[in-house]
């Protein structure tokens, strides 16, 4: 086992499958000499040299087009797209090209690519460096679409990620890229190393996609979130005293609702919570999943904390991002219903 | 040629860090040495324009050729004052995102004459739609020093109500159009700006401006294919800085052919110019100016110049290229050149230089402690946080006016 903070883990997990299988091969901006702007891809390219780590033109439908032509011609791509917010030119391609490709091809064509994307807000980084879309790609059919919450996962869900047959659509919450986040920005940054998941073997390992994980167990409420606000949640939920079980969901799609309905029956109580704007949101599909599996269980109205439904503002970033304060508002209100 | 196999070419910059600047893949036309066509030539007559380095100040620093637009020396001064007073903004805008006041800056170092020459050679009238890197224009089109720091501090006279990063300014006064973080995404909105234009039968033309690394988008492309099919009267500039972030122009598809080329196919005419000489972007956009107003259709401009700075306050370009590249890039620094051809022509001085450089900065440091008034990122007075749930509609949803109200509630509340 080795300490390792989330972009470690992302680029050991990278190494991991290049070392074992040489169709994998890695594009995006910035990915190849520089090593990524947020240094996920650092020192592949000298690795494993000039053909398997791509440094790309800056064109994300090119990427995400020619990362589809090189899986259906053999290879195992791995995209990058330097910010989620930056997916959108490559946004035909992933929808009508690659997550279609198997389904109108009767099975004879597919092409295994991965597109790693960093999301998320809390780093200032204003409309265009902030955005969680993972919501749209959720709700595109023939892709799978995760988000980590931690190094360990990272790793071992993006090496599933990679050697899927599937496309997968990989989100980086970049505010927890060095440390967990209890969603409080006036206190001092935390690192990986204060927290077990931190802890990621050297070599290979999976998590299985389509897998939620209790992350702490509770009686009271149900907490279903990923990403970013599962730290969040877990700080929220201390700071009020309520015995809330926390349910990072990990895999968007396709979604472990075993793991969600055996918590929701037992405690009776569900807050849904993403960053993600709330209208739409992948809260709305699982308040939708949760209420139709556990209603006879349910104590309350199944609640939401979400992003307002506004663009990510650079000035007011702590007052959109959905932070302790509106979580610890989430909690309080469930507690209060009936 | 001999090997059977195909094969995959990975571009290669000439030098990295620790090797030693190598330019000579720039194809360098003496200045005054390029013809200047008529501005209704067709296209395929002037195709030598985009392979051609159109540049009017030579080695002596005089301004030679057909291209010299024999400005006054008064305006050459002005133009000078405005290309260091970008530098100057940038430099102290720079330090302060240093001592983290603010979250984040881009800087024009070295590309000062792309803004500062062809805001001048358009007219007021005319629409600007900007890349990161053109705040000159901003500032040319009267937009105040003190505003702009106010953007970039998000404060309670920030222009953009906090919602945007640092320098991605607008100005509808000024004409000059909100700038988006995305690449490239400007350039088909001028074109279609300039299509309006000419559907309204107005005489305005629309400019814009995107890098070398962002032509790889397919919204350059979009850009081109509908100027060229309408003839759309609008200026497409394609700032070649040589950087990408880390990638140079050759990522772009640069080794090739030169970015002026881009448009050939499509029947736009292209001019390659010496991007860090003022008089020749002056004359230069002149040019596709009267040809796009006498109904010519659009332009496409390469400006050779060099990023002379970081991509951003969040880059480190000694990770991926020389240290001492700008140094040795041949087209040199745009605000020394045009200094030395004012020197040269007997109207200016080191002493009137230096003079001006302190005055800017006294100009620059009084629009700071100004700036400051309104707050900053950590002391008041602070933006209202309602008002980020106004401008997502024309009229506020009954449901963003709720979510206001509980944002409120919340941020009360402890």
């Amino acid at each position: 086992m080795a300490q390792m903070n989330m972009i470690e883990a992302i680029r050991s997990g990278l190494d991991v499958v290049m070392d074992k299988d040489p169709g994998v091969v890695i594009l995006g901006e910035d990915v190849g000499y520089f090593g990524g702007v947020f240094r996920c891809t650092d020192g592949l390219q000298r690795k494993y040299g000039e053909h398997r780590v791509i440094d790309a033109p800056i064109a994300e439908g090119g990427i995400i087009g020619a990362a589809i032509g090189m899986g259906v011609n053999g290879l195992r791509p791995v995209a990058e797209i330097q910010f989620a917010d930056y997916i959108y030119p490559g946004f035909d391609q992933v929808v009508s090209e690659l997550a279609r490709l198997r389904y109108r091809s009767a099975g004879e064509f597919f092409s295994p690519v991965t597109i790693r994307t960093p999301c998320g807000g809390g780093i200032r980084g204003g409309q265009t460096h902030s955005q969680s879309p993972e919501a749209i790609f959720a709700h595109i059919s023939g892709i799978k679409t995760v988000m980590p919450s931690n190094p360990y996962d990272a790793k071992g869900m993006l090496i599933s990620a990679i050697e899927s047959d599937d496309p997968v659509v990989f989100f980086e919450p970049k505010r927890i890229y060095n440390g967990p986040f209890d969603g409080d920005p006036d206190k001092p940054a935390v690192p990986w190393t204060s927290h077990p998941k931190g802890e990621v073997p050297e070599g290979y390992y999976t998590v299985p996609l389509g897998s939620a994980e209790v992350v702490q167990s509770g009686e009271e409420l149900t907490i279903v979130t990923y990403g970013t606000l599962v730290h969040v949640a877990q700080a929220a939920a201390e700071a009020t005293g309520v015995d809330a079980e926390v349910i990072d969901v990990r895999s968007i799609f396709p979604l472990d609702t075993g793991t969600l309905s055996d918590s929701v029956r037992k405690t009776g109580r569900c807050l849904v919570a993403h960053e993600a704007t709330r209208f739409a949101g992948y809260g709305a599909e699982l308040a939708a999943r949760i209420q139709k599996d556990c209603f006879y269980h349910l104590e309350a109205p199944i609640g939401r904390v979400a992003g307002w439904d506004t663009p990510y503002p650079h000035a007011f970033e702590w007052q959109y991002f959905p932070g302790k304060k509106r979580m610890m508002a989430g909690i309080r209100k469930m507690m209060e219903e009936a | 040629m001999a090997s059977k196999k195909s094969r995959l070419h990975i571009p290669r910059p000439t030098a990295r860090p620790g090797e030693k600047p190598d330019f000579s893949y720039l194809n360098l036309s003496p200045a005054g040495s390029v013809d200047k066509p008529p501005v209704n030539s067709r296209t395929r007559d002037i195709e030598y324009l985009s392979e051609d380095l159109v540049r009017v100040l030579d080695e002596d620093h005089k301004a030679v050729g057909p291209w010299n637009p024999a400005i006054d020396p008064d305006k050459l001064q002005v133009a000078l004052r405005w290309m260091l007073l970008n530098r100057v903004f940038d430099d102290r805008m720079w330090q302060i995102q240093r001592q983290g006041r603010i979250s984040f800056y881009m800087q024009a170092a070295g590309e000062e004459a792309v803004s500062i020459a062809q805001g001048m050679a358009l007219r007021p009238g005319d629409m600007c739609f900007p890349s990161y890197r053109n705040q000159g224009l901003y500032m040319l089109r009267g937009v105040k020093l003190v505003d702009m720091m106010c953007q970039c501090l998000s404060n309670t006279r920030d222009m953009c109500k906090g919602r945007q990063l640092p320098i991605m300014y607008h100005s509808k006064k000024a004409n000059i159009y909100s700038i988006s973080g995305n690449l490239g995404t400007q350039y088909p909105n001028a074109v279609g700006w300039a299509m309006a234009s000419a559907i309204r039968g107005e005489d305005h033309i629309a400019a814009s401006w995107l890098g070398d690394g962002s032509t790889a988008e397919a919204d350059f492309h979009h850009a081109l294919t509908f100027a060229a099919v309408y003839q759309a009267p609008v200026i497409l500039n394609v700032v070649n800085n040589q950087w990408a972030i880390s990638t140079f122009q050759g990522f772009a598809g640069g080794e090739r052919r030169p970015f002026a080329a881009r448009g050939l196919g499509l029947g736009i005419p292209g001019i390659r110019v010496d991007g860090n000489d003022l008089l020749a972007v002056y004359a230069v956009t002149l040019w596709a100016a009267d040809r796009a107003r006498r109904g010519g259709g659009p332009t496409l401009i390469e400006l050779v110049t060099y990023r002379g700075g970081a991509h951003s306050t969040s880059d480190d370009p000694s990770k991926y290229r020389p240290k001492d590249e700008w140094s040795a890039f041949p087209l040199g620094d745009p605000i020394e050149r045009l200094k030395q051809h004012l020197i040269t022509e007997g109207h200016w001085s080191e002493q009137k230089h230096e003079a001006l450089t302190e005055e800017l900065k006294t100009e620059v440091l009084a629009a700071w402690k100004e700036a400051q008034k309104a707050g900053t990122m950590t002391e008041g007075p602070f933006l209202d946080p309602a008002t980020m749930f106004d401008d997502v509609f024309a009229e506020i949803p009954p449901s963003l006016e709720s979510q206001r109200r509980y944002m409120l509630e919340i941020e009360s509340g402890e």
